[in-house]
């Protein structure tokens, strides 16, 4: 089984790029299936369900949507194998920016929006810079000089990527995105691999469910904006 | 890794550039990856989420990015080679494309004029449904154009597209040259504006905003833009709306400056000037036209009647009123 890491900001169309290039990868004869990470809640397993594309969904709800994902990534894919997939993709949103859940030695994939406009991939972190596809939405509705900008701007902070960009609505560049998919590395093996980006190691009483504010009231690792006095 | 990627002598700027981009906390004095490692504190280097190896090959490939100044391909022909139609049976013409050609594409919605642009995108080599075949400059291209970086000969333009950047034009004309790492972007962006402004029924300049341009005049500007300041050798256009846009300036502008033009349109005007039409129909080309002294004829006549509606589009703009056809 192949296994896909797909991260991009809320409402970037992550689903609708999962969604498109499954059913190309489905057209082609292989078994597909999705994990759905989210934080709070979502209506996505139904748009799954639609395309009868067997999906997961894991609300991290009150704990770390990454720790969650790493502590979790194990038995997903083993529902994955047992469920006999030829490829899994798991989706998460861009959570608060600093982490991504990109696996060394599997496919990883950024999606960010062009219409959230040029100066978006100066602002994502390491999804972003350790994806080895970026795809781009929604480049229909921006004029070409802003599609090149963006592209450049994404090639600055991630010269290595494909990039590719594709139209969640019609579809259009979903079949290559399939191609690139279907050569994503097989049968990786999770137990004792590594992330390609370290989660914060910051513990701090609010981490422990503290909700009052004040110095009496943080314990741990605290950090102070410096401010000039 | 970082040797082989970096032979040139460390660029204190680029550096900064480079920290920059990647959230890193400046340092003025390192002079190279290693030294500026050694500079951070423990936690700073916890916080960079890198390590020394990471970080000096992240910057080595950084500096990649110089050597490769957006350089224009050099196409001299594109060949789509037969494929196959919706039901399989195989299409009946081979295509060649020459820079300065501008080839409209008529068809109902859904017949595959999309189908046949997203072949020439990825290059598709008998393995996109269409079965189709792209050949740049008479051969089939290596791997590594078809999967490194943004491929892509396409650049586009449909009604659909909006600027969404506030900008002046002057500023986002100049940040489009720097994604090309022009050195001198000066000329070109005075170039895009006076062939935008040429174009657009209503003047604009530098300072206005891009998000304040009328329809006609943002549709002349990205059409300047695509045809100076793109790298891409084939332009896809979408209609061009016949408001505010002088369309046949538009298509010379492109012919001179050696793109493809692929016209998607039923405009009789737009759709008679080019140098062939292709019909598509059920996922292939089905018939190649060429237009002949008919159609040509029909073309001057097409000019004037379209020369006479602008005339009374830019009277009823002036509160003029009208009387009577124009003569």
């Amino acid at each position: 089984m192949r296994l896909v890491t797909v991260a991009g900001p809320p409402s970037s169309g992550k689903t609708s790029l999962i969604v498109r290039t499954l059913l190309a990868l489905r057209d082609d004869g292989l078994r597909v299936g999705v994990v759905k990470f989210d934080c709070l809640s979502t209506q996505d397993a139904a748009v799954f369900d639609r395309h009868d594309i067997p999906a997961l969904v894991g609300i991290s709800s009150g704990f770390c949507p990454d720790h969650y994902f790493i502590s979790n990534i194990e038995d997903c894919a083993a529902w994955g194998e047992r469920l006999g997939l030829d490829l899994l993709v798991t989706e998460s949103a861009g959570l608060c920016n600093r982490c991504a859940p990109h696996i060394r030695g599997f496919l990883a994939v950024c999606v960010l929006d062009a219409l959230s406009g040029v100066n978006t991939p100066r602002k994502v972190g390491p999804m972003l810079k350790t994806a080895d596809l970026v795809v781009i939405t929604k480049g229909d509705i921006v004029s070409q000089a802003e599609r090149e900008v963006f592209a450049f701007r994404v090639r600055q902070v991630n010269p290595r990527a494909r990039i590719l960009f594709v139209n969640g609505i019609t579809g259009q560049g979903a079949w290559e995105a399939a191609r690139i998919w279907r050569s994503a590395p097989e049968d990786g093996v999770l137990q004792g691999g590594r992330l390609r980006f370290s989660v914060p190691t910051a513990v701090c009483s609010y981490c422990l469910g503290e909700t009052r504010i004040g110095s009496d009231h943080q314990h741990g690792t605290v950090r102070k904006i410096p401010i000039p006095s | 890794m970082s040797t082989a990627l970096s032979p040139a002598p460390f660029d204190a700027a680029r550096f900064a550039d480079f920290l920059r981009l990647h959230h890193l906390p400046a340092c003025m004095e390192a002079n190279s990856p290693d030294a500026y490692w050694a500079a951070l504190t423990w936690e700073q280097r916890e916080d960079t989420g890198l390590d020394p190896e990471t970080l000096a090959a992240r910057y080595a490939e950084f500096l990649t990015l110089d050597r490769q100044p957006g350089a224009e391909m050099a196409l001299h022909s594109l060949d789509v080679l037969r494929g196959r139609d919706k039901s399989g049976n195989p299409e009946r013409y081979d295509l060649r494309f020459a820079p300065g050609d501008v080839v409209c594409l008529v068809g109902p919605t859904g017949a595959g004029k999309s189908r046949l642009l997203a072949d020439i995108e990825c290059l598709a080599q008998r393995d996109t449904p269409t079965g189709r075949q792209v050949l740049i400059n008479g051969e089939p291209p290596g791997d590594s154009e078809r999967f490194s970086g943004e491929s892509g000969l396409v650049a586009q333009i449909s009604q659909n597209m909006n600027f969404v950047i506030d900008l002046p034009v002057g500023e986002f004309l100049h940040m489009h040259a720097e994604s090309r790492a022009l050195t001198d972007p000066a000329p070109v962006v005075d170039q895009v504006l006076h062939a935008a402004v040429a174009m657009a029924g209503e003047p604009f300049d530098a300072d206005t905003q891009v998000t304040q341009l009328s329809g006609g005049q943002s549709r002349a500007l990205m059409i300047a833009d695509a045809a100076f300041l793109s790298p891409k050798p084939v332009v896809l256009i979408d209609e061009i709306e016949n408001a505010g846009v002088d369309r046949r300036a538009a298509l010379d502008l492109f012919v001179r400056k050696g793109k493809i033009v692929l016209l998607s349109t039923h405009d009789p005007l737009l759709a008679l000037s080019g140098s062939r039409r292709l019909v598509i129909r059920h996922g292939a080309v089905q018939d190649v036209i060429t237009p002949g002294p008919d159609e040509q004829a029909m073309i001057a006549r097409l000019v004037e009647i379209d020369a006479r509606l602008a005339d009374l589009r830019a009277r009823l703009r002036n509160g003029e009123r009208i009387s009577g056809f124009p003569a």
